[in-house]
């Protein structure tokens, strides 16, 4: 019964991933991850002091992320600095990255993760979860595990991992569903679900064993760019 | 200011763990070690049976106890640390140092050697000057600096460049091997300090682009074993 995606690949198939730490020299810690044609660079700078004042925490370092797309990045031009969209995926990968970060040794502080699309095909937010969540730990951040994010979703009945952006836009039959979330490597725990479009309760079950198969390749992705730093 | 290369290699010994082949990458989660018989310090911890990696780094192994050394990432400052700021403030009782930091350090007007006048202090040190100083202790008001020890003071003539703060430990090398050999090759005085600021001075401008050549080299070539020979040779070729 298997389906016929629109790039050859299999139903529970990821695009072909590819990751990097340490390609951007002036910050504490950088990399690249990207799935397919979908590529995120993201830096981590600090822990560094925080302005405004008012927004220090004495007890523990803050996360700061910023995500936005640039201009070039999509086929319709996108008009450069930060949007809705983007201030609420940059919220959302707050949200996704600060379970694991443990940031007590750095009261008063804040830790600020760029992240930037420079090519987006679908699943920008997922890749720039993994590139960031490499980031940090490249910027040597005390964490308890990495993270890896990916979105499942639906051509009309059939669960697909890892959309395109045609398969995003697909209408047909049920119409288009995107699940993005994110997991913490080692665990059970689930940093972030989010759901776009329309799925039965009975096979949210399915998509989240999907998922976690799926975690383990991008980890074992991200686990060979952070081994390869030393040559 | 000769003597600094020696006392920074006291308050970090982790240089060997750059290159020995025992130690062995590990990532945030990853399980270094299994079994009740080993202790976490820092950057480990333990999970059940397990002593588990909380950031990236070189896992070490001495003795039973395991840690894990951070072969990248912004400068941490340590106690005893001795490190290169720029003066950027002066208040009432002392002046207020970059040392490269999310926190700023502070000099206090006692910790000077000799006696200073409040109203005059610019005269000793002015805001951009450069010092050498040691990290007195760190509370939860900030980091107090001193000037007490060998090699620490105001930096004159020279200049200053940045490397890693994770690779200072290698520019020094073991008991000062490495910055010794530079300094005796190419006639400068150098000093090293642990956020990664490095100073040079020496007679001529050649030597002196030499020795950064040198410690930029020592820096990107961090895990390469035997390096200090290695040097040797290049300055023989050079």
């Amino acid at each position: 019964m298997a389906i016929k995606r629109l790039d050859g690949r299999k139903q529970h198939e990821l695009r072909k991933m590819f990751a990097k730490v340490g390609v951007i020299p002036n910050a504490d810690g950088s990399a690249v991850f990207a799935f397919g044609e979908t590529i995120a660079i993201a830096a981590v700078y600090g822990p560094r002091l925080l302005h405004p004042q008012h927004m220090q925490n004495p007890a523990t370092g803050i996360l700061r992320v910023n995500y936005d797309l640039f201009s070039f990045s999509v086929s319709d031009r996108k008009k450069p600095g930060s949007s809705r969209r983007s201030q609420e995926i940059s919220k959302m990968t707050e949200h996704a990255l600060a379970p694991v970060l443990d940031l007590k040794e750095f009261p008063n502080t804040v830790l600020d993760v760029q992240i930037y699309i420079l090519q987006a095909d679908a699943g920008t937010r997922t890749a720039g979860i993994n590139a960031a969540s490499l980031a940090l730990a490249h910027a040597g951040i005390p964490m308890k595990d990495l993270v890896c994010s990916v979105a499942i979703g639906k051509q009309d009945k059939d669960i697909v991992v890892d959309l395109t952006k045609a398969e995003e836009d697909f209408e047909g039959g049920e119409g288009p569903t995107d699940f993005p979330l994110a997991k913490v490597a080692n665990s059970d725990e689930y940093t972030l679900l989010q759901l776009d479009g329309k799925i039965s309760t009975s096979l949210v079950k399915e998509v989240l064993t999907i998922a976690e198969k799926s975690c383990r390749e991008i980890y074992e992705v991200q686990k060979k760019a952070l081994k390869e730093v030393v040559n | 200011m000769v003597k600094i290369s020696e006392r920074n290699t006291n308050t970090d010994n982790s240089e060997d763990a750059l290159v020995s082949k025992k130690r062995k990458i590990v990532i945030p989660g990853e399980v270094i070690a299994s079994g009740e018989d080993f202790l976490p310090s820092d950057g480990a911890k333990r999970l059940g049976n397990d002593i588990v990696a909380t950031k990236f780094g070189l896992a070490e192994e001495a003795g039973r106890v395991i840690k894990v050394i951070s072969i990248t990432g912004a400068f941490i400052p340590r106690r005893n640390n001795v490190i290169i700021g720029r003066v950027i403030n002066i208040t009432m009782n002392g002046w207020v140092i970059d040392i490269d930091s999310a926190q700023s350090g502070f000099l206090p007007i006692d910790a000077s050697p000799r006696f200073i006048n409040k109203n005059e202090m610019d005269q000793f040190l002015c805001i951009g000057d450069v010092v050498v100083a040691k990290i007195w202790s760190i509370n939860q008001r900030g980091i107090d600096l001193s000037l007490d020890g060998n090699g620490l003071g105001k930096l004159e003539q020279g200049f200053i460049f940045r490397v890693s703060p994770n690779r200072v430990p290698r520019v020094i090398g073991r008991e000062g091997s490495m910055i010794s050999l530079i300094k005796e090759k190419t006639n400068c005085d150098i000093t090293v300090g642990q956020n990664g600021w490095v100073w040079i001075c020496g007679s001529t401008m050649e030597d002196e682009i030499k020795a950064r050549k040198a410690v930029e080299m020592v820096t990107e070539k961090a895990y390469v074993e035997g390096l200090t020979e290695k040097m040797e040779a290049w300055f023989q070729d050079n």
